[in-house]
């Protein structure tokens, strides 16, 4: 059982910062770890887990999307998903954004519930956007 | 009465920051007051590691006794060798990040 | 648990509702009962100039309601919460302490680094 929580905000919406890379390989490490993970996706973050997300095939490269196997944001978060993992979206930002069809396993939140975690939490990380 | 540590999370490089004294100036103060330090390097911020780089406050930072990390994921993505590095930057893994920042008594800000 | 919220990025929000998406958060925060310290830094200073922010016309669409980063202050302390303007940074961009709000009490670079140990978490935006 895990003893120990890290509570992640992140706010950085799919493909467009070098902070999503680090934010989920941190998330990863600590869960590989036993760490128990609580991650608030606020403003733009709240589309990494969006169904919606498609795979693509990449004419300049010339490669089909059966050889690229390039997994979607919301896979790596699905491939992140366990028991020790909650992952909530900020309910406002997800209305604003239209990002309310998300995979299996998020749930909605609010500032409330990033407070509540990060006080039950042993370290809470604040992974701004620029 | 434990020690509070502090972990910086240096994303920022000093070409493309005029916020890069940031860092260096909150670590070197609390070091100057017996706080153990470390900063991580991570993505671009690693781009400051290179001992021929301009502008780095790198060499301040390990002058001063402030342990400076650099990811590894990071400095292989921009082609950094370890033989490039300067003096006092040693290499970590995001694991070693996570190991730091969830010890007790222990402030991480990511810049 | 004391909370420093450190407010470095500015200006992001025109298009989103919540206005600056951290000052709001902050305002949340002290809502939900956390013990939280404003400090703005970078150009988030410039929040604390005294400010009317103009509406917004795209096409045949207005954002009526504007920011009002000085009111978000006003607000923040006057739920409990200290806010902190960095000196050295107004001074950088020009910025007179007298055209500020006095809601943000400067604050020296050098006394910054008191704050963030004076506060259990330290949380920069």
């Amino acid at each position: 059982m895990a003893d120990r929580t890290l509570t992640l905000a992140i706010m950085d919406a799919p493909y467009e910062a070098a902070a999503s890379t680090t934010a989920f390989r941190i998330i990863g490490a600590a869960l590989a770890k036993d760490i128990r993970v609580n991650v608030f996706a606020y403003e733009g973050a709240v589309a990494l887990t969006m169904k919606d997300q498609a795979p693509h095939a990449n004419p300049v490269k010339g490669t089909s999307v059966e050889e690229e196997a390039h997994p979607t944001t919301k896979d790596l978060v699905a491939a992140l998903m366990a028991p020790q993992l909650r992952w909530v979206n900020c309910g406002l930002c997800v209305d604003e954004r239209g990002t309310g069809n998300w995979i299996e396993g998020v749930t909605r939140g609010g500032p409330a519930d990033f407070f509540a975690m990060a006080m039950e939490s042993t370290a809470t990380l604040v992974i701004p956007t620029r | 009465m434990s020690q509070t540590r502090y972990v910086f999370i240096e994303s920022r490089d000093p070409f493309d920051s005029a916020d890069a004294g940031f860092v260096p100036d909150a670590a070197t103060a609390l070091h100057a007051r017996g706080r153990p330090v470390t900063v991580f390097l991570v993505q671009n911020g690693v781009l400051a590691t290179r001992a021929r780089a301009r502008g780095s406050h790198l060499a301040r930072l390990a002058e001063a006794g402030v342990a400076v990390l650099a990811d590894d994921f990071s400095l292989r993505e921009r082609g950094i060798e370890p033989a490039e590095l300067r003096e006092g930057v040693q290499p970590a893994s995001i694991d070693a990040l996570v190991d730091l920042i969830v010890r007790p008594d222990t402030k991480t800000l990511w810049h | 648990m004391r909370i420093l919220n450190i407010v470095e990025s500015a200006y992001r929000g025109t298009l989103e509702e919540q206005d600056d998406t951290v000052l709001w958060l902050s305002r949340a925060l002290k809502n939900a009962g956390a013990d939280l310290t404003v400090v703005l830094r970078g150009n988030a200073v410039n929040y604390a100039v005294r400010q009317d922010c103009p509406p917004l016309t795209i096409g045949r669409t207005t954002i009526q309601h504007p920011a009002r980063p000085n009111e978000y202050l006003a607000k923040l302390q006057a739920k409990g919460a200290k806010v902190y303007v960095v000196a050295e940074d107004l001074v950088e961009r020009g910025i007179a302490a007298q055209g500020c709000v006095p809601e943000a009490e400067p604050l020296s670079r050098a006394d910054l680094v008191d704050l963030l140990e004076a506060h259990d978490q330290i949380w920069h935006w």
